[in-house]
């Protein structure tokens, strides 16, 4: 008996930490805690009138789905490679040169193969190959085609899931392929079986029903914005008035929810009330908001096409029916990637308006000729280039700035410079991060997409370490305590991001600093910035 | 030639091989990437874990004692508690050092293995301080788990009119 035990020096050797060697088809999903958003509520999924509606828990064997759902997979990805062309094109000419694998932060924060680009849009693949090519069909295993099966069905919706499409990965692919849109094709297809995740189906309910993600009805709405008032008369002693769904109004502000409701996108939310009441106390302008169009962004973008039209629509009904000249954007995402790259060709074009000009400037915004529609930091460089705002950049002399590009306006708009440039005019001390982790190449927030849900912590964490890499750099060499942006998925998400891997580093919109930095006309000696936080110089 | 002085000699075989038993704990794909890419932005998890130990070596080597190994270890601690490893596997790494400096130091073992009982006693307070610092990184994950509720949760009620002016974090924050 004795002879059969195991010595202990056996027993230590046997310990092997390494992952088994095996290939991607082989290795199953591990659906682990931390890393998935939890199932959409089916009440969410019944107002949009989505198919499936149910509860249902990913953890469980049972996904509860319908008896005939390979068809409907099958069927569905039929109707899009027809429907679209770039989606056939992409299944078609990717080449596994491996350019766009080590380019994605999930991979590069997770260490999970199934997160390189390359793999995540094979998951797709290998089930188009099988189901839609004839060398697949014969070749089987050897062509990469395999059959659609509960597994795999369960590691499209575990991976689909763990990408931000942020198309990081699209820049470096020499054949130009976007691999956000596979993931965006392949969530139509899980949603199809009502397979979303809950961050997104029950804010797309929201805005469906009540106008916005958070489900804020209006007159909520108003007094969030009349907090906002008081506030601001507290620190500038101007008192701001503004106006909602004003008929004939210049112009119809339209921003993501998230910065009227959730810090520190709130102070973003009060420069631009600011900004607003000096454009028109100074040169008359009016911009209106709307508590009818109260949510620029749109999780239908996360849900499939129909569904980020739908949601849509409302901004440009609301211009619409004011009878604005154009629409002004606040500081978001994904809603200018929607704007700039699907709204004309979905709701557009948008007649009704004008060609958006400046009218304090006469600049001609012939970059949103067809969407009408103007960024607020491309409205904001336009001003301080010709000179139409005083300003007083030393008020944010205690905040050592680095600039996160966003990316959606960095890589789905082009939005590179303008926010820099008003950067350098509000603030004197900025500094860049690498420039590998910038402009067109920077790095997501790991949290967009839909993914910025408190359940998903470890995924937000590890997605969002190569950004949070970069500016910890900066922090230790030129004493960065403050990252800026241009979108309310990141103030909602970098904050925790900060908090666990450089903790001395907060977070800011652009538009916050530029309202410290503001002259108002009438202002009282201002003591504190918007934070209420003293300015520098003014500390106890 | 005392241990120390061995131990400063064969630092860069050591650490190599170090460097490569950690890493080796992630799928092989990621493992060739982790140890190829050189630039600290685009490979930050394998950048970060080479420097990590380096700097733990160096403690090593310099006896520098639990506070600076556990400096030296945050970094690739926080990396770790967050992908997909149980606890063991995260914090294993530390525990391999034993088996690499046995194999690049046989003489360790010599003289009543004195050295190496020194040694053992230094990574075991190494291995310590990671436990430490691992349970201190989940802690703080389900800190920013638990706040994010409540700000949801204090929110909600602000939205909906139920409580007036109280601050959205709450008491004690």
């Amino acid at each position: 008996m004795a002879d059969e035990l195991i010595k202990p020096d056996e027993l230590l050797s046997k310990i092997d930490h390494r992952p088994s060697g095996a290939g991607w088809m082989d290795t199953p999903v591990d659906i682990r805690k931390g890393m998935y958003c939890y199932a959409a509520n089916p009440k969410s999924v019944d107002t949009l009138g989505l198919p499936n509606a149910r509860a249902w828990n990913p953890l469980e064997e049972d996904w509860k789905l319908p008896e005939n759902w390979q068809q409907i997979i099958h069927d569905g990805f039929r109707e899009r490679l027809d429907k679209f062309r770039s989606f056939k094109v992409y299944m078609d000419i990717c080449v596994r040169c491996g350019a766009c694998a080590d380019k994605c932060h999930f991979f590069i924060g997770t260490g999970d193969p199934k997160n390189m680009p390359v793999l995540r849009a094979e998951l797709l693949r290998s089930i188009y190959r099988n189901d839609f090519t004839t060398a697949g069909k014969i070749l089987g295993r050897l062509g990469g085609a395999r059959p659609m099966t509960l597994d795999v069905l369960k590691e499209w919706w575990y991976y689909l899931f763990q990408c931000t499409e942020c198309r990081r990965c699209s820049v470096f692919c020499p054949y130009g392929i976007d691999t956000a849109e596979i993931t965006i094709m392949g969530r139509e297809l899980l949603n199809l079986l009502g397979l979303n995740i809950d961050w997104i189906a029950t804010p797309v309910a929201n805005c469906y029903r009540t106008g916005n993600h958070l489900g804020i009805q209006p007159h909520a709405f108003k007094d969030m914005l009349d907090f906002f008032v008081e506030d601001i008369e507290e620190i500038t002693g101007i008192q701001v008035d503004p106006p909602y769904m004003e008929k004939g109004a210049d112009i119809l502000f339209i921003t993501p929810s998230g910065d009227v409701f959730a810090d520190p996108g709130t102070y973003t939310c009060m420069g631009y009330m600011l900004l607003f009441h000096y454009l028109k106390e100074k040169y008359g302008l009016r911009i209106t908001w709307s508590t009818y169009a109260s949510e620029g962004g749109n999780f239908g973008f996360f849900t499939s096409h129909e569904t980020m039209k739908r949601l849509n629509s409302k901004m440009y009904a609301e211009a619409k029916r004011l009878g604005v000249k154009w629409i002004l954007g606040g500081e978001c995402g994904h809603m200018w990637r929607v704007i700039s790259q699907y709204m004309d060709t979905m709701n557009g074009p948008a007649d009704f308006l004008e060609e958006p000009v400046n009218p304090i400037t006469g600049t001609k915004f012939e970059n949103a000729s067809s969407t009408k529609m103007v960024h607020i930091s491309e409205f904001t460089a336009d001003l301080i280039k010709h000179g139409k705002l005083e300003l007083d950049p030393s008020r944010n002399d205690n905040k050592i700035v680095t600039f996160h590009d966003s990316c959606n306006p960095a890589r789905g708009m082009g939005l590179l410079d303008e926010p820099r440039y008003v950067l350098e005019n509000v603030a004197n001390n900025f500094y860049e991060m690498p420039a590998n982790t910038i402009r067109e190449q920077t790095f997501c927030c790991g949290s967009g997409a839909g993914l910025n849900a408190g359940e998903n912590m470890e995924l937000r964490m590890a997605g969002g370490f190569p950004r949070a890499n970069a500016v910890k750099h900066v922090h230790e060499e030129f004493g960065v305590n403050m990252l800026a942006c241009v979108c309310a998925i990141d103030r909602a998400a970098l904050p925790a991001s900060m908090e666990y891997w450089v903790p001395e580093v907060d977070v800011t919109g652009l538009t916050e600093l530029v309202a410290n930095a503001l002259i108002m006309p009438g202002e009282k000696e201002r003591e504190t910035d918007l934070r209420g936080e003293p300015l520098p110089g003014m500390e106890e | 030639m005392n241990s120390e002085k061995l131990l400063a000699e064969k630092k860069q075989a050591i650490l190599k091989s170090w460097f490569q038993t950690t890493v080796d704990s992630y799928p092989a794909d990621t493992a060739r990437f982790l140890k190829s890419q050189k630039d600290p932005f685009a490979n930050p998890v394998g950048q970060t874990t080479y420097r990590s130990l380096d700097a733990l070596m160096d403690a090593l080597i310099t006896g520098a004692g639990r506070e600076v190994m556990a400096t030296a270890l945050d970094p690739i601690l926080r990396i770790r508690s967050v992908q997909t490893f149980t606890p063991s596997a995260a914090t294993s790494f530390v525990f391999s050092l034993k088996r690499i400096v046995r194999k690049h130091l046989p003489e360790f073992g010599r003289d009543g293995g004195l050295a190496i009982n020194g040694l053992d006693r230094q990574i075991d307070e190494m291995a310590m301080a990671a436990f430490d610092i691992y349970v201190a990184c989940r802690e703080k994950i389900f800190e920013l788990k638990a706040t994010e509720s409540r700000k949801q949760f204090f929110g909600s009620l602000k939205r909906a009119g139920l409580i007036d002016e109280t601050e959205a974090d709450g008491p004690g924050l």
